[in-house]
């Protein structure tokens, strides 16, 4: 009698496991149909369920029946995280090497100074940029925001590298030396590759927050500059007559976040715990 | 990391020539890290000293020629300012019911996703979901989408049940902008819960089992200490980010209704009521509140690195 009691607890929990997953995507599973209706019948209570599909929304929010075009906006962001993220990855890279494989002295001084300036609050050096912006002419550029998210995922970056080149084997690493090769040499031919997936969940993390980020983008920038966040933003006040508009847009700027996540779920996890958890 | 380092240094020969020759070898091994954290002083250090100095002074950007010292009026004006007060308490009110609400929410899944059964992996792509939404899309999404009291989901699903149809928003504006908090973070915390679970010595959770311990006794004599440096993790990653929150109170409530937290209230005082002198002030004392907060979770964060540093 006690397995079968076991058991059926054990189906009662995957039922429950399922519902709460299910009740946890709702409202994204809400939205994406709703992105599908015609105005009148995204906004109608109770909600249409049944209600004909179309792709009206998609072909409003990328302004084909006239308003402003996402695509510059969404040019902006693509460049600003992957070439912030890029510069992330050339700064971090050395720095956690210096910090995992040779550790200077008091390098966990050093590691706690990167994580101290992630608790230093956004809204405590914006003034003086946004002023230092406006008075070079670097307002509504791209490459401030450039600066910016490097500088806001970079501790995090140094972070997580740090515990991932730890775990490169140091008797490779000084073998190399040994054979007579340089530095940079060693850093790309050597360790790099030993920790390719930890580098790639790195980058992930610093594309992904620098995607979302909205805070930089909506004091430094204007016209020029907007990134995808910032578009976003002139929906807040929209009313029900935008709806699938708003859930078609909100869906597409989400894609490229949700993608890399679904993509690298487990590299996620890792990464997202600064690499304290194996 | 002691041995490896002075190892070489002591079998050198010549002492005469070891001096400048392990101070070279000291810069070669400091030097990939310079570009990294003279980018960070430059961009994070310098903005802030400005932010200090201005501070200081009267400064509307409207009237620029009337900018003078202050002094400390700033500082005083922002503490007794009820306005500011009142997002301080918002704040911090914010970040622990979020931190907290979504850790109790994500420990329970992760127990939950801990299990075998059919379509695991579906549930767990499922419940990340949330976290994957760009965060002003999630807002916007809750603002419009659920909470709208003429056609949001949340009334339509009352409706069939001849519920009532609350203007969640303007009744609950806090709770509203928490809720959706919760949902985006919660996924978050599950998932380095249940990195934690998997990582537990089987073995030992078995020989308890056989030693006729019951499912609570294992939970809370085994499970619970192992995920001891995994709650700490989250609610310290999530304690950072959720304190800045800007995102969410600007999207669902534009402040309003008493849900200004810090950032938004330093955003609004220089960005739209233009006094730079006051914002700066509010600034530095979000500042040193951080760095309150932050010693504590320094120290908790050392205790989750201490294994590590033993390792070099």
């Amino acid at each position: 009698m006690r397995p079968t009691a076991v058991k059926h607890k054990g189906i009662g929990l995957g039922v429950a496991a399922w519902l709460l997953g299910l009740l946890f995507f709702l409202p994204i599973a809400w939205m994406v149909l709703t992105s599908l209706h015609s105005e009148p019948d995204a906004a109608t209570n109770p909600p249409s369920w049944a209600a004909s599909l179309t792709l009206d929304g998609y072909r409003e929010f990328f302004g084909v029946g006239g308003g402003a075009s996402p695509w510059p906006a969404l040019i902006n962001s693509t460049v600003a995280s992957l070439a912030s993220t890029l510069l992330v990855l050339l700064l971090a890279f050395p720095a956690a090497y210096a910090l995992s494989i040779r550790p200077v002295k008091k390098w966990t001084d050093v590691l706690f100074f990167f994580l101290s300036t992630k608790m230093l609050p956004v809204v405590a050096g914006l003034l003086p940029l946004y002023l230092f912006a406006k008075n070079t002419g670097l307002l509504d550029n791209i490459w401030l925001l450039v600066v910016l998210y490097t500088s806001m995922n970079l501790p995090i970056a140094v972070w997580m590298m740090q515990s991932f080149l730890a775990e490169v084997p140091v008797a490779v690493i000084e073998a190399a030396h040994l054979d007579g090769a340089r530095l940079p040499t060693v850093l790309a031919r050597v360790v790099a590759p030993i920790a390719a997936p930890g580098i790639a969940a790195t980058a992930l993390i610093c594309f992904i927050f620098s995607w979302n980020e909205l805070l930089f983008a909506r004091v430094l920038t204007g016209v020029v500059a907007e990134t995808a966040p910032v578009f976003l933003t002139g929906f807040i006040t929209s009313q029900g007559l935008f709806l699938a508009k708003v859930c078609a847009a909100s869906l597409v700027i989400s894609l490229p976040v949700l993608a890399a996540g679904f993509a690298a779920q487990d590299k996620l996890v890792q990464g997202l715990s600064l690499g304290a958890v194996k | 990391m002691t041995a490896t380092t002075t190892a070489p240094r002591a079998a050198t020969p010549v002492r005469i020539q070891g001096t400048p020759n392990a101070r070279l070898r000291a810069w070669a091994t400091r030097a990939p890290l310079l570009p990294a954290l003279i980018f960070m002083i430059a961009v994070t250090q310098l903005p802030f000293v400005a932010t200090l100095v201005i501070s200081f002074f009267d400064w509307n950007s409207l009237y620029p020629d009337a900018r003078a010292f202050a002094g400390f009026a700033n500082y005083s004006e922002v503490l007794t300012d009820p306005d500011l007060r009142r997002s301080v308490w918002t704040t911090i009110l914010l970040t622990v019911a979020v931190v907290l609400a979504s850790l109790v929410l994500g420990l329970g899944l992760a127990l939950l996703l801990d299990r075998r059964f059919r379509g695991r992996g579906i549930v767990r792509t499922l419940l990340i979901a949330p976290f994957l939404v760009v965060p002003v899309a999630a807002a916007l999404l809750w603002k419009h989408v659920l909470y709208n009291p003429e056609y949001g989901l949340f009334n339509g699903l009352l409706h069939y049940v001849g519920g009532p149809q609350p203007d969640w928003i303007s009744d609950t504006p806090l709770l509203a902008v928490e809720a959706s908090l919760v949902w985006q973070w919660t996924p978050f915390m599950m998932l380095i819960l249940l990195a934690g679970l998997q990582s537990r010595d089987q073995q030992q959770i078995e020989a308890a089992r056989v030693d006729g311990a019951s499912d609570w006794q294992i939970f809370r004599h085994l499970t619970l200490p192992h995920l001891r440096r995994y709650l700490e993790l989250g609610a310290l990653l999530g304690s950072i980010y959720i304190v800045q929150n800007f995102d969410a109170v600007f999207t669902i409530t534009s402040g309003g209704l008493g849900t200004a937290n810090l950032p938004y209230t330093v955003y609004q005082t220089f960005y739209q009521a233009h006094e730079n002198g006051l914002a700066s002030a509010a600034g530095v004392l979000v500042v040193i509140g951080s760095i309150i907060i932050a010693t504590f979770a320094l120290r908790v964060v050392s205790s989750l690195f201490r294994e590590e540093v033993g390792r070099s």
